[in-house]
């Protein structure tokens, strides 16, 4: 039973409950570093890590922390962790933290980091918070990853920089501009809700 | 005079925090169902925009920059990697005071924000704002005028939507696309109209 929740919280964020796609959350961060594979794998690695342990430090303080100042409790928290990271690039990823630029330090301001502090973590054991925090970031990952494959495939004709389409195709200029990430996006929720007709919204 | 005038205009329109750079898009998808909160918020980001960006500005040049600490004797300290988290201190004070200011004298204003306001807090935007500004080596002046136009561009950009989705109401969208699906196209539409101020040489 109890391998059974943890397996429930890890995997239910990828497909079930994706934070991008049924949450609406962190879509910020999620569509500025998806013009190559590379990026938002480094950007993938860089939540998953800052969405795990925060969680799991949230959690394990939770019954310490006044509700009234929890917000700022947690923004510290999640401050330190991006710090962390942000240096960790800086010191052994320099070309990929120079392309991110702004986007690691606003891992921060990332919704679902925030969201599944106060959402998850302030009720649950660290342990669940951590898992739960890995399968969120995971689900994120999907996503972002599968914005990127597309956009960088069309966009450059090429995948982790390696050219794969034939020489005769255009590059797309514009798969590699903002508007193209919003419609990749839009189709991703198109197709997951129209398999899932559970999660669509009445408007 | 004309260079203090592009930046604004840059700031509004040509790098529009929302639709070029994707910030504060959390609150931007989730506060555009109607124009007057909408509104609201945008005020809300720009009066909080146009105060941390120079606070920061402040802070990092006084305080967290390489060598900005030698007028207390410290040439040698760089304080750089704090700059994070101090940024994310000032606004999320900037926010709690903006908070009560709302809650004493616009009460109206303060319920139709709701929970929103809180969340301005985590509003990539305004964390972007000050990052970008740090990256781009403003002055101070350059700064209070890029905090106030990006601030301006980002509710423009949500007060556009929300009069779009407004009239969306009337429209038969397909199922699946419904809510968010046909708000992300909107947005990439508008992104689209957006590029098309990128000709524009300053």
């Amino acid at each position: 039973m109890a391998s059974n929740k943890a397996k429930d919280v890890l995997f239910d964020p990828v497909l079930k409950d994706n934070p991008i796609t049924v949450q609406v959350l962190g879509v910020c961060s999620a569509l500025a570093v998806t013009t190559k594979l590379d990026t938002s794998l480094t950007m993938c690695i860089a939540v998953i890590v800052v969405v795990a342990f925060s969680s799991a430090a949230v959690s394990l303080i939770r019954n310490h922390i006044p509700s009234s100042i929890r917000i700022i409790v947690q923004m510290t928290i999640i401050a330190s962790l991006v710090i962390i990271v942000d240096q960790f690039l800086k010191a052994y990823a320099y070309d990929a933290s120079k392309q991110l630029s702004v986007f690691v330090g606003l891992i921060i301001t990332n919704c679902i980091v925030m969201g599944r502090a106060e959402g998850f973590a302030m009720k649950n054991n660290p342990w669940d918070s951590f898992l739960d925090g890995i399968g969120n970031g995971l689900g994120y990952s999907c996503i972002l990853l599968i914005v990127a494959f597309f956009r960088e495939l069309l966009g450059s004709g090429t995948l982790f920089g390696l050219q794969v389409m034939p020489d005769m195709y255009p590059a797309n200029g514009l798969m590699l501009l903002s508007p193209s990430a919003f419609f990749l996006i839009a189709i991703i929720i198109w197709i997951v809700r129209t398999l899932r007709p559970q999660q669509m919204e009445e408007a | 005079m004309a260079e203090h005038l592009s930046i604004i205009v840059k700031a509004i329109f040509i790098e529009n925090l929302a639709l070029s750079f994707f910030l504060g898009m959390c609150t931007f998808l989730a506060v555009s169902q109607n124009v007057k909160t909408a509104l609201g918020l945008g005020v809300a980001v720009i009066v909080i925009q146009g105060i941390t960006v120079p606070v920061n500005y402040l802070i990092y040049q006084y305080l967290l920059s390489d060598g900005a600490l030698s007028w207390a004797g410290y040439p040698e300290v760089n304080l750089d990697f704090l700059g994070l988290i101090s940024y994310i201190g000032v606004i999320a004070a900037m926010v709690q005071i903006l908070e009560m200011t709302l809650d004493r004298y616009f009460p109206p204003l303060y319920n139709a924000l709701g929970i929103f306001l809180p969340l301005i807090t985590v509003n990539c935007a305004i964390l972007g704002g000050s990052l970008l500004m740090v990256e781009r080596d403003f002055t101070f002046i350059q700064s209070i005028e890029f905090g106030i136009g990006s601030g301006f561009g980002w509710a423009l950009a949500i007060a556009a939507l929300a009069g779009i989705r407004e009239k969306l109401k009337y429209s038969n969208v397909p199922h699946g696309l419904r809510g968010l699906g046909i708000t992300f196209i909107i947005v990439g539409l508008m992104a689209l109209a957006f590029m098309s101020f990128g000709g524009i040489q300053l």
